[in-house]
This record gives C-alpha cells, sequence and structure tokens, in this order.
C-alpha cells in the first residue's frame, strides 16, 4: 500500500445532508478520505464502538431492497453509537398510501436525527430532506440518479492503494446508463482529478458523456488501456429482456472482464466493483477472486465512510 | 471576536526541555525502570511530548520505551453542543496495552475533561494494568476527579487566560506563554 497524504487541514464541514457527491469541492473529499481512514482504524479495535454518535437516532429507510448498503450503513452507525431503527417498505404505512412528507414528518415526530434512504425515485432523498426541519438525510440510492457514498467508498479504496488521485485513470465498464453508481462515480473521480474512460454497450451509455467530462470507446480494451482503476458495473440480467445486449454470454465476451483484458490496463492496476457480482457476466471469477481484485475492501470502505459521513454530518448540535 | 494577547512567557524554551527531562526522571522513577511502560500522548501536542519522553528515557536508560497516540475527538462529551464537529486525528498504539503502564502525556491540564475522554478512549483499546498523567501545566479548575501523577509546573490562571504550550515540530519553536483573552 503506498503512502497516504498525512497532513489533510482542518477544513470547516458546511454540509448536513448528502444528496449527491456533485456537493462537495475536491478539498472536502480528501478531508472526508483522511476521516474515513481514523474511522477504518476503529474498526480493528478489539471494542468496535466509539461514543460519538451516542443519544442520536438514525433510522434506515429502505424503499427498495438493499441488504448490504443497508447492513453497511447500519454497521456504521452502530459503531458510533447511534440507535438505529431500520424501516423497510415492506408491510409498512407507504404500502398503506402513506406519502413520503408523511413518512418524514412521522419519523421526526418520532425522534429521528438521522435518516438514511433508499428510494427508486430520483430526487427522492432532496424532497425528503427538504421536508424534515431537524433530522439529516443520508442518500443511500434515489433511482438512476445517485448513490453518493457508493462513489465515495470508492474513491477511498482507491486512495488508499493510489496516494494521490491527481491525473490518475480509471476506467468504468459496462450499464453507465441505468447506473446510479456510475453517474455519481464519474462526479466524484473528476472531482478529485482523474481522467474517467466509459465502456460498454452503446445502448448503455447516457447520450450527454461529454457534458460529464468523460471518453467512451466502444472497445473496453483501448477505454482499460494504461489504466490505474478498472471498474466494472454491474449488469442487470433483466436488460438483456428490454434488447440492450443481445445475452449474457456476448456481454461477457465483449465487455467482461477476464485476466486478458486486465494486461491492457497499468500493471497492479485496481479491479474494482460495487457488489453484487455477476460472476461470468461483467467480471470473471480470475479478475474477481485475483490479486488486482479490491472488491472486499471496497466493502470494508463502505463502512468507514458511512461512519465518516455519518460523524461529520449527523453529530452535533442542531 | 477574541483575540489572544500574550501576558508573559512562563517557561523559555530551556526551562520546557529541563522539564520533559525531569518528567522523564520522574516515570522511569515510578516505574522502577522502563519494564512494561508504554508512553500515550493526547493529540496534538501531548504526541510530540510523549516522543520527546521516548527519546529522553532511551539516552538515559538505553531502553526505547513504546510511544503510542491517542486521538480523543470521538470521546468529547460536548460533541452535542458543538455546531460543528471537529476534526478527527489518528489513534495509534504501538501494542497491545492490556498488562501495561501507561503513561498519558499532555500539555496542559485544566478541566479534567480531555483526560476523562482519554481514558474512557483508552478503556476501549485494552485494559491496561495502570494508568499515570503526565502534563506540562497544570492551570486548576478541575470539572472532574483528575489529577496529574507527574507535572512541570502549576499555574494558578484565570478561566479568561489560555496556556499555550508551544513545540518545535508544531509551532516552529518551544516555549510556554500565558495569553489573555480579549473580547473585540
Amino acid at each position: 500500500m503506498n503512502a497516504m497524504p498525512s497532513e489533510v487541514g482542518q477544513i470547516v464541514w458546511r454540509h448536513r445532508n448528502v444528496i449527491d457527491v456533485d456537493c462537495f469541492t475536491r478539498e472536502e473529499l480528501y478531508f472526508l478520505l483522511d476521516q474515513a481512514r481514523h474511522m477504518e482504524n476503529v474498526m480493528d479495535r478489539p471494542i468496535k464502538k466509539v461514543p460519538v454518535l451516542r443519544g442520536k437516532m438514525a433510522v434506515n429507510l429502505f424503499f427498495e431492497n438493499s441488504t448490504r448498503t443497508r447492513v453497511s450503513f447500519e454497521l456504521a452507525e452502530k459503531m458510533l453509537s447511534a440507535d438505529v431503527v431500520n424501516w423497510s417498505v415492506s408491510g409498512s404505512s407507504h404500502a398503506k398510501g402513506e406519502t413520503m412528507r408523511d413518512t418524514a414528518w412521522t419519523l421526526e415526530a418520532m425522534g429521528a436525527d438521522i435518516v438514511v434512504m433508499r428510494h427508486g425515485a430520483v430526487g427522492s432523498a432532496q424532497y425528503l430532506a427538504s421536508k424534515l426541519k431537524r433530522a439529516i438525510v443520508l442518500n443511500a440510492g434515489d433511482g438512476t440518479h445517485a448513490h453518493p457514498t457508493q462513489a465515495l467508498l470508492d474513491l477511498y479504496t482507491a486512495w488508499k492503494h493510489l496516494g494521490n488521485l491527481e491525473g490518475k485513470k480509471i476506467a468504468l465498464v459496462g450499464d453507465v446508463l441505468h447506473s446510479r453508481v456510475a453517474r455519481s462515480d464519474i462526479i466524484a473521480f473528476k472531482t478529485i482529478g482523474c481522467d474517467v474512460v466509459l465502456s460498454g454497450p452503446p445502448t448503455m451509455m447516457p447520450r450527454e458523456i461529454n457534458s460529464l467530462g468523460c471518453r467512451y470507446e466502444k472497445d473496453p480494451k483501448k477505454a482499460v488501456e494504461n489504466a490505474d482503476m478498472v471498474y466494472l458495473l454491474r449488469i442487470q440480467k433483466e436488460r438483456q429482456q428490454d434488447g440492450l445486449f443481445p445475452s449474457v454470454d456476448e456481454y461477457h465476451r465483449w465487455w467482461g472482464a477476464d485476466d486478458d483484458l486486465m494486461k491492457y490496463a497499468k500493471p497492479g492496476a485496481l479491479a474494482m466493483h460495487p457488489g453484487p457480482i455477476n460472476r461470468g457476466v461483467e467480471i470473471a471469477s480470475e479478475v474477481a477472486d485475483g490479486h488486482q481484485s479490491v472488491i472486499l475492501e471496497q466493502v470494508r470502505s463502505g463502512v468507514a465512510i458511512r461512519m465518516a459521513l455519518l460523524y461529520l454530518c449527523g453529530g452535533g448540535a442542531r | 471576536m477574541t483575540v489572544l494577547r500574550e501576558k508573559a512567557k512562563l517557561m523559555s524554551s530551556d526551562d520546557l526541555n529541563r522539564v520533559i527531562k525531569r518528567i522523564a526522571h520522574e516515570m522511569v522513577e515510578q516505574n522502577k525502570g522502563t519494564e512494561n511502560m508504554i508512553l500515550v500522548g493526547i493529540h496534538r501536542r501531548g504526541v510530540y511530548l510523549a516522543r520527546r519522553l521516548q527519546k529522553i528515557i532511551e539516552e538515559v536508560e538505553g531502553t526505547k520505551v513504546p510511544c503510542g497516540e491517542l486521538d480523543i475527538t470521538l470521546y468529547r462529551d460536548d460533541l452535542t453542543m458543538l455546531f460543528e464537529q471537529p476534526m478527527v486525528h489518528s489513534t495509534r498504539m504501538p501494542q497491545d496495552i492490556s498488562g501495561k503502564n501507561i503513561y498519558l502525556v499532555d500539555d496542559v491540564l485544566y478541566t479534567g475533561r480531555t483526560v476523562r475522554a482519554a481514558l474512557e478512549a483508552l478503556v476501549d483499546l485494552g485494559r491496561p494494568s495502570s494508568v499515570k498523567l503526565a502534563v506540562i501545566i497544570d492551570r486548576g479548575h478541575r470539572e472532574l476527579p483528575i489529577h496529574a501523577d507527574m507535572c512541570g509546573k502549576n499555574v494558578p490562571t484565570s478561566k479568561n487566560e489560555v496556556i499555550e504550550v508551544k513545540v518545535t515540530e508544531l509551532d516552529g519553536k518551544d516555549e510556554v506563554v500565558i495569553c489573555e483573552r480579549d473580547a473585540q
């Protein structure tokens, strides 16, 4: 592991809600990464708990299923000593027709301080934040819009391995069009000064690639060429029915990451994936389990970065 | 806005270094040697002071006592009252602290709340067989039942005053000054 940038200056953290990564400056991103490093340190202790959010109530409000993200947030909240309530859509009042606004007010009436929300609708996190008077909102994914904590944990994982990320190249391969992960990652890696190249079936590319400040290469070998990081996006198999790619096998042959594709990247380039992985679709097992894979580290980074955000946004006086 | 006006110099560089040397000797004396000893500096200046103590003890005793650093931010009792969350620094222990004699090092002892937080943080890291506290300045006004086992100097202060222990590593010079807050 490379030496990490050692001295990060104190900055005034002005964020309460985190809806997307576009609210952060480069300086704030590095500050956050530095704080996450100290949070990760807590995870290695015999007692994995610090009392910093004692007395705060965190509600994980999940309208879409996502065990991984929910568990990651829950662990982060618990390690900071917050009281955790998991509110999931199945059997909730939402199914009975309660509006999100009423849900928001109900949560606040119950004393929620922090609301982590995953929802299928674009803009839902922003909307929720606008309806809450006191509690803060951390977006855990809203439709195809944003997944800020995923992008931040990716940044953190990359930073731990590569140090200063300025000028580093990342290739994002897969379904960019439907991916909130891709969208947030592009913004995060661009903000920190990386060169971002996209690849994948043309049917799965957004039209406004140029306005995102990145390049598209249909041929993944060209996209991956000389890259420091190769990021494989999850392919939802049901997209095949939408006619966006002919078959899973064909997708894998063209855009799936195997050792052969990784050879085009820089030696020792990182193989990254937001999980859960589809072995034999967007990633071959030889890459997922290979020495370049940091996929499990990403999972660990997720807890650390969420702890840092919870601490910086969710602590303190209201 | 308040500004700090320097009122008097309490220690010169030589004075401060003599105090550190004396405390190093007291530590080894109290510990009856360097066995089982771990120095732990509290961020930020305590970390540099602990490293200096380590160096002096090595010169005198010929053993390098393990030296750790402790950040108490996540254990502060006033976080829910602050509007801006303070920056977290690193906590690093050179080894398992269970069964060891911990010598906590900080620059100034005031209300005792930092030390209380440090004790809580330490207990989460292991079960030391003892914890002792060394400070450069004890300025009084304790709000908790905490005292220093080794102290450079007792300085009676008013609550409107601030003691600044400066170390070369962070501040470019070694000295201790007393300042007064001037409301502007």
